[in-house]
């Protein structure tokens, strides 16, 4: 009897779940859906759910609009501040986790207010330095910009995951003559590994998805796709089938990437707080 | 010996980090103060000088000002209730026994993937656009005459877009805390007859009352610079209907070159975002010596 129950809860359960799944997934849906139609089909009044696929769309978007050259910059600016942080961050995090002095602490909670500091805090200065130093739209800058931004959750993700390994093994190397650079490159880093592959996919997913300096940083030559789909919100920008094609391809890697990285990213968003 | 060695090394490997955070912290920081006190506009750049707390009495005192302060307010309270609640109860959802439970999470977790720009826009066309938009069809549908949403409630619209991209956030996060609570625990209370709703109030709530806590500050930081969904969406309007503090300084900066004034709005919305600072690294802090 107390069995019949559970089990009728459990399909309820189920149900609900889907269903709500389903409505939450369903924006995305939808603009996957509407990529593949005509532009005419698009904005069909009652909306087609049965229509005939056309990949006319992403040729355009892709043959078009310099589609290409976004793509490419989110790549290198994601990839490259991804790559410069860490160099950055993991022997900071080395020194933090394996020999901590008393202002350790301190130091790891100052590195992560500046996280809290608002972008528009520090707006003028920045845009007005980048604009002397002639790095105003460029990739560079961005990239630089980029890896300052997520330096503080690099460090920490970083610093969380190296406590959990045993200091003794590091010891170890060192017993037997092993140099500083051996011992994290040979050591450290491949027991880590596990741990910096997730500060590196949270940081890419991060970084893809910025959008407050990239708007304001960015014009027509370093402009991420992040900017690019942001040019669609002009009034006669009303292509929904080639929009959607674009955001569909904007937002495809991030959407694998992350599925792929979903645990990691609690201990990530939440600075080790929840695990 | 070796330890001070490793202690001097130890620094030095630390000061890239430490020195990098520094300028791009403080030194702008520094910048914005001193620029809040000046007489300066990048279309009349040869008119500067010290100009006391005029940038202040002038931002303060725009009407937009207060629109702009309670609009931040409205957005992040009003997304905080939303994906908390919401949270709360989706995490007690997907914490039971689902069937296909990893594509259920996949399905949820997926809006906070989806970068701003692209969330705010399929909303804009696709679903609150008054002609052509699903709700639209819908409201037609039960003859119900469709909302211009952005004309009518743009801010709510905002709140209703960032909250869809920040529901997973809060969701995963409590899920998680939900999934390290004690069994044995949960028996006892079974046992000595306790009914679901004390259940929750008694163990559970108190057992989330911790990640609850950190998705509400984490939540709050991101909130407050919230940009690119009004950008693309209102550009603040109609009038000043959805400007928040973000776009009103970015207002000032980028599109009136006001570069005094919109360094008063950035220190302004500094100490906003330090009150909120303080409390979460508080709380955080309180982990890091467990």
């Amino acid at each position: 009897m107390a069995r019949k129950i559970t089990i009728q809860h459990q399909l309820g359960f189920t149900l609900l779940a889907w269903f709500l799944g389903l409505l939450m997934f369903f924006p995305i849906f939808w603009m996957i859906l509407t990529s593949f139609k005509t532009e005419i089909d698009a904005i069909a009044s009652p909306p087609l759910v049965v229509f005939s696929v056309t990949l006319e769309n992403y040729i355009e978007v892709l043959s078009r609009s310099n589609y290409l050259k976004f793509f490419s910059n989110s790549v290198i600016i994601a990839g490259g501040s991804t790559l410069l942080a860490l160099v950055v961050a993991i022997p900071s995090a080395w020194a933090m986790a394996f020999s901590p002095t008393r202002h350790t602490k301190n130091v790891l909670m100052w590195m992560l207010s500046t996280k809290m500091m608002p972008p528009v805090g520090v707006l003028v200065p920045i845009y007005l330095s980048l604009k002397y130093m002639g790095l105003l739209d460029t990739r560079f800058g961005l990239t630089i910009i980029m890896m300052l931004i997520n330096l503080p959750i690099i460090i920490w993700m970083l610093y969380t995951y190296f406590k959990e390994i045993p200091s003794e093994i590091l010891e170890a190397s060192r017993m037997d003559g092993a140099k500083l650079w051996q011992e994290i490159i040979f050591v450290l880093l491949p027991m880590a590994l596990p741990g910096i592959a997730s500060t590196m996919l949270l940081n890419i997913i991060l970084a893809w998805n910025e959008a407050f300096w990239t708007l304001n940083l960015t014009a027509a030559n370093a402009a991420t796709l992040t900017a690019f789909i942001a040019s669609y919100s002009s009034p006669e920008g009303l292509f929904w089938a080639k929009l959607s094609a674009a955001s569909t391809m904007a937002i495809a890697p991030i959407l694998i990437l992350g599925w792929f990285s979903q645990k990691q990213l609690v201990t990530g968003l939440t600075f080790g707080a929840v695990k | 010996m070796a330890t001070t060695q490793t202690k001097t090394l130890s620094r030095i490997m630390n000061l890239p980090a430490i020195v990098l955070l520094f300028i791009w912290m403080i030194v702008p920081l520094t910048m914005t103060i001193y620029y809040s006190f000046q007489r300066y506009n990048l279309l009349n750049p040869s008119r500067r000088g010290f100009n006391g707390w005029f940038n202040y009495e002038f931002f303060i005192t725009d009407p937009a000002f207060f629109a702009a302060i309670g609009n931040t307010l409205l957005l992040v309270t009003g997304v905080l209730a939303i994906t908390i609640i919401g949270g709360v109860l989706l995490g007690l959802l997907l914490n039971q026994a689902i069937l296909g439970r990893g594509i259920v999470r996949i399905l949820f977790i997926s809006p906070f993937f989806i970068m701003p720009t692209v969330s705010a826009l399929i909303w804009k066309n696709m679903l609150m656009n008054p002609i052509y938009g699903i709700f639209a069809h819908i409201s037609e549908f039960f003859g119900v005459p469709p909302t211009d949403f952005f004309a009518v409630i743009p801010l709510l619209s905002i709140v209703i877009i960032v909250a869809w991209q920040w529901l997973p956030f809060a969701t995963l996060i409590l899920l998680t805390a939900l999934q390290s609570l004690d069994q044995e625990q949960q028996e006892a209370a079974d046992m000595d007859g306790a009914g679901i709703f004390s259940k929750f109030y008694y163990i559970t709530l108190p057992h989330m009352s911790r990640a609850i806590t950190v998705v509400i500050l984490i939540e709050t930081i991101f909130l407050l610079s919230i940009f690119a969904e009004i950008l693309v969406t209102t550009n603040g309007g109609p009038g000043t209907a959805s400007t928040n503090l973000t776009y009103m300084v970015y207002n000032r900066a980028l599109l009136q070159y006001d570069i005094g004034g919109a360094s008063a709005g950035g220190v302004i919305a500094v100490i906003l975002a330090n009150i909120v600072a303080i409390f979460l690294i508080r709380s955080v802090g309180k982990n890091l010596e467990a």
